[in-house]
């Protein structure tokens, strides 16, 4: 990680209301929100490394751990539910060969559950990093997860 | 009664990226009218005769909310449109967004020639990131047109993206999230229109609410206030999901009865039970299918979900309640512990384990929760057990462990 990269992003934010929106810009930035990113935050702002790092680990779209390059997040919430998500989470665990939480070793997918998007009308749907896909079966997942091979 | 077209009256007819499309359909109308005509004491006025309550589930009437943060006194005012639309099954706002941005521009700045705000802000959820170039679009071709700009002040607005949090949707955890916070919730009062945003008067309504706006300063309270119910005004409009033939949005006349919306428009068969305001609704039985959808009866924010006869009510209720659980931000220990405890007894029941102490421990919890959460999460997160316990206790009975 380089310096310049953080500064660039800690000088387009530089007010207390504003930490929300720079830390969106440091996890897409970095893959993560790393420890020492935290702090300097905290510096630029003049806020405590708590009141950053409570709010980095609010927010599910944050994380404090380095997730892959393409962060798919299959909803899990009813409606999906009852449209047989469970297949398509067992299609894409077995394409991938992990399990939900966990990021592949090739660094390429990360694979989350997440509660609804939004997209109930056309159960069930995933969304791989700001995309959605819907209408899902378990034979669409390869074809998909193929476009960001 | 009806369909009809209010809220999604240009959505599919205008192009939500153009401008000139959605001015050949008399948009900008009302804020001309508004700001040439009305003083922001009439334009309050007209919303508040109109009866127009919140959309995003509160119901609170949208004219006195106006009125309060138009009354306050503060050095800014803000209007915010919360559009971090999170409830389990809705889509509504999504859709609106897709397809018309541009009457929620309109509805906005005439929100800020009433309560006199410069400022506005839509707070939208990162899930609809996709929807901020559009978004966007909107407000800089409202902006370049002048249309924002009022006698020698303006009004802009101002997109905030959220970053993964139900409990945003929360008016004031909302506030917090784009004062860069946590999206914990606040203690009311003092209530936003008093001091909100930085502690200044503050107007929040939801998407759908906005929409309704320039169509009542068009054509006015009376108008509005004609279609619907004694206690409900105006039209609502649905998002419908499950197991049905047609999911989608529908725009209904207040007061239509769920049997219309789920059986003749979404063409649900079979159904066993329909969860009306989401995750956090009331659970309807198939035996009150001919319930009107209204504020005084069930509405919510007009998430609908049919579940057919084939659906396990327990297995529906644990799902529902992992998702609380994992929304809940925290702050009250109601809320905090109760969505856990509640989860934990749910989860028995599903495998078997439950007892007839424990379906008497969750009504005393539902209740402890409904009356002591800070917020509607902790309040309306029991809703769905309550009613379920009430209209499908077999089913609880059928799991409870022989001989306890």
């Amino acid at each position: 990680m380089s310096d310049k990269t953080l500064q660039k992003i800690t000088s387009k934010h530089k007010k207390r209301g504003g930490l929300v929106s720079l830390l969106k810009e440091v996890q897409d930035e970095y893959g993560y929100l790393p420890a020492e990113v935290m702090t300097e935050v905290a510096d630029s702002l003049g806020i405590s490394v708590g009141e950053v790092y409570g709010t980095g680990t609010f927010y599910s779209f944050f994380s404090t751990k380095l997730l892959g390059k393409n962060i798919i997040r299959v909803c899990k919430s009813v409606p999906c539910y009852l449209a047989d998500n469970q297949s398509v989470i067992r299609a894409i665990q077995k394409q991938l060969g992990i399990k939900p939480g966990e990021t592949t070793e090739d660094g390429e997918f990360s694979l989350q559950l997440t509660n609804c998007i939004g997209a109930c009308d056309k159960a069930p749907a995933m969304m791989i990093n700001d995309t959605v896909y819907s209408e899902l079966t378990s034979a669409k997942i390869s074809e998909i997860l193929s476009n960001y091979r | 009664m009806p369909e009809q077209q209010v809220v999604l009256r240009n959505c599919g007819v205008i192009d939500p990226k153009d401008l000139s499309t959605y001015l050949a359909r008399d948009g900008f109308e009302a804020l001309h009218k508004a700001l040439a005509k009305m003083t922001p004491q009439q334009v309050t006025e007209e919303i508040k005769t109109s009866g127009l309550r919140g959309r995003g589930g509160a119901g609170f009437p949208t004219g006195l909310k106006w009125e309060l943060a138009g009354k306050a006194s503060g050095n800014h005012k803000y209007v915010i449109c919360n559009a971090d639309e999170g409830e389990v099954g809705t889509f509504k706002d999504r859709y609106i967004l897709e397809r018309d941005p541009f009457s929620l521009v309109e509805a906005m700045a005439i929100a800020g020639h009433a309560i006199g705000a410069q400022k506005g802000y839509v707070y939208l959820r990162a899930e609809y990131h996709y929807l901020l170039d559009l978004l966007e679009n909107a407000i800089t071709q409202t902006r370049k047109k002048g249309f924002l700009t009022r006698q020698g002040t303006s009004f802009d607005i101002e997109v905030r993206e959220g970053a993964g949090a139900y409990i945003c949707g929360e008016e004031t955890a909302l506030m917090e999230s784009i004062e860069g916070r946590r999206g914990e919730v606040r203690y009311r009062p003092p209530f936003p229109p008093s001091q909100g945003l930085w502690g200044q008067p503050t107007v929040i309504d939801n998407v759908e609410t906005l929409m309704n706006i320039p169509p009542i300063i068009l054509r006015g309270a009376e108008w509005f206030s004609q279609m619907g119910t004694q206690q409900s005004k105006g039209t609502k409009v649905f998002s419908v999901s499950g197991d049905v033939q047609k999911p989608g949005v529908y725009e209904l006349v207040m007061g239509s009865s769920l049997r219309e919306l789920v059986e003749e428009l979404a063409l649900a068969k079979d159904t066993k039970m329909v969860q009306v305001g989401g995750a956090s609704g009331r659970i309807i039985p198939y035996a009150k299918i001919d319930t009107p959808l209204a504020f005084e009866t069930v509405l919510g924010a007009g998430a609908v979900i049919v579940f057919n006869q084939s659906r396990d009510v327990i297995d529906i209720m644990c799902k529902t309640m992992e998702f609380f659980a994992e929304e809940s931000c925290g702050k009250c220990s109601p809320c905090r512990e109760g969505t856990q405890a509640m989860l934990e007894i749910l989860n028995r029941f599903s495998k078997g384990q439950g007892s007839g102490k424990d379906m008497e421990t969750m009504k005393e919890l539902a209740n402890a929760m409904m009356l002591t959460s800070l917020c509607g999460l902790g309040q309306a997160a029991p809703n769905s057990v309550v009613d379920t316990l009430e209209h499908f206790t077999d089913e609880y009975q059928a799991q409870i462990k022989n001989g306890v």
